[in-house]
């Protein structure tokens, strides 16, 4: 009896909790995404990094962040590889790497390397293609001993020659390698289509103009680029402002000047429009890109082409992705826009992977996105959405200390208002449906873009010929200068 | 939408890590870290990091390739981006009418397959009017989510989330973006519609999409198409010999009723931890949270028994003859993540791998100067079972594959003969507590981190508990590890071999480099 009771009881309070489950779904499924509120995003100030211009002319930026016990400091030095003379193609790269693995006057790189990876610190060098970077990355009680070597392989860098042959040896890994991966060579190629192939922006490096470096090069370029009035050092980490400031006046203050670094003005020398192909018989997937030359970001259409891209390329929500992955099923990756530069164009690219048997077919539906831009403008609809998706995510610009110091770091070296991303946001608010139907004509030109596909030729759908002339282009790697590497068997 | 499928050049994160210091670390965590087991089974665990108005979360699902049904390899990973294509209420004009015409593709593409698939007697011409009814069936079904295709995406891009994105592995499946926080609940209702009504619309074109990503990642790159062979190689039985993406046969053999079942079997609440890290309070998320996770139906845990792996007691070996320039990869069989060995191996990785100061940089790349990198890791293909420690060096221009063999084994040799040094092993601990403290500075890192801890060990304290075990770690260890595993018996290699340019005169550009 009393067993029975209590198997009712048990009952009734599951039943209860049956029925409570099921108010909840049913009441679940009357309810729509819209209905769920969204509360507004508390106000948000970021922390700004404290700007300090020394009177040799170097900016340092410190930033604060004591969440992890850790100090991280990057300097940026104008000078890249588009200052590089055409037959030392590949100078910043060995330059990047030899600063800090051939070691200072005193210490070797490897001597570096252990002490170094005893405090599970780095301290690190690299090239680009406008600025070279020195950085290093330690735990906070590790800061002195990390920041000596810092300052050591900043001032007093040895170019040692063993280091030099293994990073050329690297190098020439690389250029033996480049035409592997189908990916690889359409960003490649797409480069020099539009920027031209001897251009620096899109040259590629050679056994021999990797082999013409030398170690007076390095110490040339070191020579000509680091001096306190080229570099912006940004420090972030848990530390005390005005310690650090102090302490980096100190070490800093008597550098003297140095000339200053020279640009080089540099302009695009597009291909002429038209097909080119590369052929490559190991892959069953062809690699498509449209080009041209696309802008700068000072440009003030940037703001109205950057909810263009949004609406037309980038992401879930766009029409490319919509319909020539999502409705067509032609291809894994698609997407594109008009690409922007700090300082320089960046490209137009509209690209996309496919299967060989649908190469053609796949250009004839990028051609009828682009034409439909005029015959069926982006619409009110996707204007919202690309402006929603910038602004309602645009707290991600500034979410972390570090980020925020890399941008403002960015705006200082290429000579942007600091207030860039503010006036940013400001400008996407005011962009309208007229403004983005006007940079897509102005910028959208199919008739001058180059169009690049790399593929199994014989199992296109139909010959690229049937669109137009087609340039094929001859990707051969040029031979090394003779002796320059072992033959294969060669060995030991 | 990507699977994770281990790339060389890529080095895989190290979850291991020591904590010599650190315990007011963990405390603080303790602090901010809140798990909530519902009574569905499924677990929420949510931890407070309030430096900016965001929040990023992580869902973890116990069911990755493996347990893909037999000839439906890739389906785990089908599923993942069926996950983006909508509900019953996102992504539909009418449901009721959409679910009738979804049925009768199933139905049109059944009898499409089970003529294309028989042995004998296949009628053409009937096959042909079957694939025209299985698409005349999709066209009509498409009317229905037209124009609202991607409408879950859009949903997540419109409202501000950041790095919306997905993996499926051999051993389980992700989802993954950040928002503002504002959107909390957005977030929890979005999240738990997926997995509560999920519709398999537009199924057999994202399947075409699957089948690209496979071109892109496998067939048409030389790296991929050795990863496929040599796992394919290394595990006889287990069903890690299994690429993610699934063999092209299966790809075009499922269907969309195979990828619900799937979904019906694996995705159930107790297979699911959902970890969420940002700028709120635990008191105020986790309800919210709690409302909408709750909804999920509690379904039984699925069987997850698989063959095990028997051991290896042959050397194989798969050479690729490509276009390409060589590679050198071998692998070695070792026991699961629980094996009280595993930071031993992550120890071993560490030593050989790390930097500058690792033992394969300064043997193959400084020293012998014979290749451009080289580097061991472990957990290929998969960690949740028993899998590989593998080994790779990528020879540079004049030099072979043998050679980077037999100067990978010179170090395993080392390895097995002689202690290593008082510094290399301190190297090896002072760089595990510091990586642990690096990874805990964002929501994404730590989302994942914690959720995936909490999925292996039931815990996401192991996150910081295994620095202690690899605080632990002596040099006998090392030895008698490396001992015990790196054994010829025990070795899968794969090798790419280069073998000429393709054949001249179809106007293709052959491949250079001194070769």
């Amino acid at each position: 009896m009393k067993r029975s009771q209590r198997f009712s009881l048990a009952f009734v309070l599951l039943a209860a909790i049956a029925f409570l489950n099921c108010n909840e779904s049913l009441w679940a499924q009357t309810q729509t995404w819209q209905q769920i509120p969204v509360p507004k995003l508390p106000a948000f100030h970021p922390k700004q990094p404290k700007r300090i211009e020394l009177p040799n002319g170097m900016v340092i930026f410190l930033q604060e962040d004591h969440e992890l016990p850790t100090i991280d400091g990057t300097a940026r030095i104008r000078g890249g590889a588009r200052s590089v003379p055409a037959n030392k193609s590949g100078l910043t790269d060995i330059y990047g790497e030899v600063w800090r693995t051939g070691g200072t006057k005193t210490q070797t790189g490897d001597q570096l390397d252990d002490y170094l990876e005893q405090r599970a610190a780095k301290v690190e060098t690299g090239g680009g293609g406008d600025s070279t970077t020195a950085s290093w990355s330690c735990l906070k009680e590790d800061f002195d001993d990390v920041f000596r070597v810092f300052l050591d392989v900043l001032k007093n860098p040895e170019f040692r020659a063993d280091k030099i042959d293994i990073a050329q040896k690297g190098m020439y890994d690389g250029i033996s390698r480049r035409n592997d991966d189908p990916g690889q060579i359409a960003g490649r190629e797409a480069a020099k289509l539009v920027y031209g192939a001897n251009n620096p922006y899109a040259r590629v490096d050679e056994y021999a103009t990797v082999a013409a470096v030398t170690r007076q090069d390095l110490i040339d370029w070191h020579g000509r680029y680091v001096h306190p009035n080229n570099i912006i050092l940004g420090v972030v980490g848990d530390f005390d402002s005005a310690k650090m400031e102090a302490r980096l006046r100190e070490t800093f203050g008597s550098w003297p000047k140095g000339p200053a670094a020279k640009d080089p003005d540099i302009k695009p020398e597009p291909a002429k429009p038209g097909y080119y192909q590369v052929e490559k018989t190991d892959v069953n997937q062809s690699n498509i890109q449209m080009v041209s030359v696309g802008i700068t970001r000072k440009n003030p259409d940037y703001f109205a082409l950057s909810v263009f891209n949004e609406a037309f390329g980038g992401g879930f929500s766009s029409r490319l992705f919509g319909d020539i992955r999502t409705t067509k099923g032609l291809a894994y990756g698609v997407g594109g826009g008009v690409g922007s530069g700090w300082d320089h164009p960046g490209m137009l690219r509209i690209m996309m992977s496919t299967k060989s048997q649908s190469t053609i077919e796949s250009i004839q539906a990028l051609d009828e996105e682009i034409a439909d831009l005029a015959k069926r403008p982006i619409d009110d609809k996707e204007i919202k959405l690309a402006k929603d998706s910038i602004l309602n995510s645009f707290v991600f610009r500034f979410d972390s200390p570090a980020k925020v110091l890399q941008e403002k770091m960015a705006y200082e070296f290429y000579g942007y208002p600091s207030d860039f991303l503010e006036n940013f946001q400001r400008e996407i608010e005011k962009v309208t449906k007229e403004d983005v139907a006007r940079v897509a004509a102005k910028y959208v030109h199919r008739d001058q873009m180059a169009v690049l596909v790399v593929g199994n030729v014989a199992e296109f759908d139909k010959p690229v010929s049937t669109l137009g002339p087609v340039n094929k282009l001859d990707i051969t790697i040029p031979a090394p200068p003779k002796g320059l590497l072992p033959e294969q068997g060669d060995h030991p | 939408m990507k699977s994770r499928i281990f790339s060389l050049q890529i080095v895989t994160a190290c979850l291991v890590v020591s904590s010599l210091a650190l315990a007011q670390d963990l405390g603080s965590f303790e602090k901010r870290t809140t798990v909530k087991k519902l009574a569905n089974g499924l677990t929420i665990v949510i931890c407070e990091r309030p430096q900016a108005p965001v929040f990023s979360f992580f869902t973890h699902v116990d069911a990755g390739s493996v347990q893909d049904p037999m000839g439906k390899t890739g389906l785990a990973h089908m599923f993942e981006h069926m996950a983006f294509k909508g509900t019953d209420t996102i992504g539909t004009r009418d449901y009721a009418g959409e679910k009738v015409a979804l049925a009768k593709i199933e139905d049109a593409y059944a009898a499409y397959i089970a003529e294309r698939d028989k042995p004998v007697d296949r009628d053409e011409a009937k096959l042909k009017q079957l694939e025209l009814n299985w698409k005349d069936a999709i066209a009509a079904a498409d009317k229905f989510s037209a124009p609202y295709s991607n409408e879950f995406g859009k949903i997540v891009e419109g409202e501000g989330g950041e790095g919306m994105n997905a993996f499926t592995d051999l051993d389980e499946t992700g989802y993954h973006y950040s928002f503002p926080i504002n959107r909390l609940e957005l977030w929890a209702y979005l999240e738990s519609e997926r997995f509560l009504h999920p519709v398999m619309r537009q199924f057999y074109k994202e399947r075409n999409v699957v089948i690209e990503e496979r071109r892109m990642r496998t067939d048409s790159n030389p790296v991929g198409r050795l990863l496929e062979q040599f796992t394919e190689e290394a595990f006889a039985a287990h069903p890690y010999h299994r690429p993610t993406i699934g063999w092209i046969s299966d790809l075009n053999s499922f269907s969309a009723t195979d990828a619900q079942t799937f979904f019906d079997k694996y995705y159930v609440p107790s297979n699911m931890v959902v970890t969420v890290v940002g700028d709120f309070k635990a008191s105020e998320a986790m309800p919210v949270i709690e409302k909408y996770f709750a909804r999920i139906p509690a379904r039984p845990k699925p069987d997850t028994a698989t063959t095990n792996e028997p051991p290896q007691n042959a050397e194989r070996t798969v050479v690729l003859r490509e276009q390409s320039q060589p590679l050198y990869l071998e692998g070695y069989h070792r026991p699961d993540y629980r094996s009280p060995d595993d930071q031993v191996y992550d120890a071993i990785a560490d030593l050989m791998s790390s930097g500058r100061t690792s033992r394969l940089y300064r043997a193959l790349v400084r020293d012998k100067q014979i290749a451009a990198d080289s580097a061991g890791f472990t957990g290929l293909p998969g960690s949740k079972y028993p899998h590989l420690f593998a080994f790779y060096a990528f020879p540079i221009p004049g030099h072979k594959p043998q050679e980077m063999a037999d100067a990978i084994h010179a170090e395993i040799d080392r390895l097995k003969k002689e202690d290593i040094s008082d510094d290399e092993l301190k190297m090896i601990k002072t760089r595990a507590k510091a990586n642990l403290i690096r990874s805990l500075g964002s929501n994404e890192g730590l989302a994942f981190a914690l959720g995936l801890n909490q999925a292996r060990y039931d815990d996401w304290r192991e996150l910081f508990r295994s620095v202690e075990r690899i605080d632990k770690v002596s040099k006998a260890d090392i030895r008698r590890v490396a001992n015990k595993t790196f054994t010829p018996d025990n070795r899968t290699v794969g090798i790419i071999e280069f073998a000429g340019g393709p054949p001249p005169g179809n106007g293709a550009a052959p491949q250079g480099g001194g070769q």
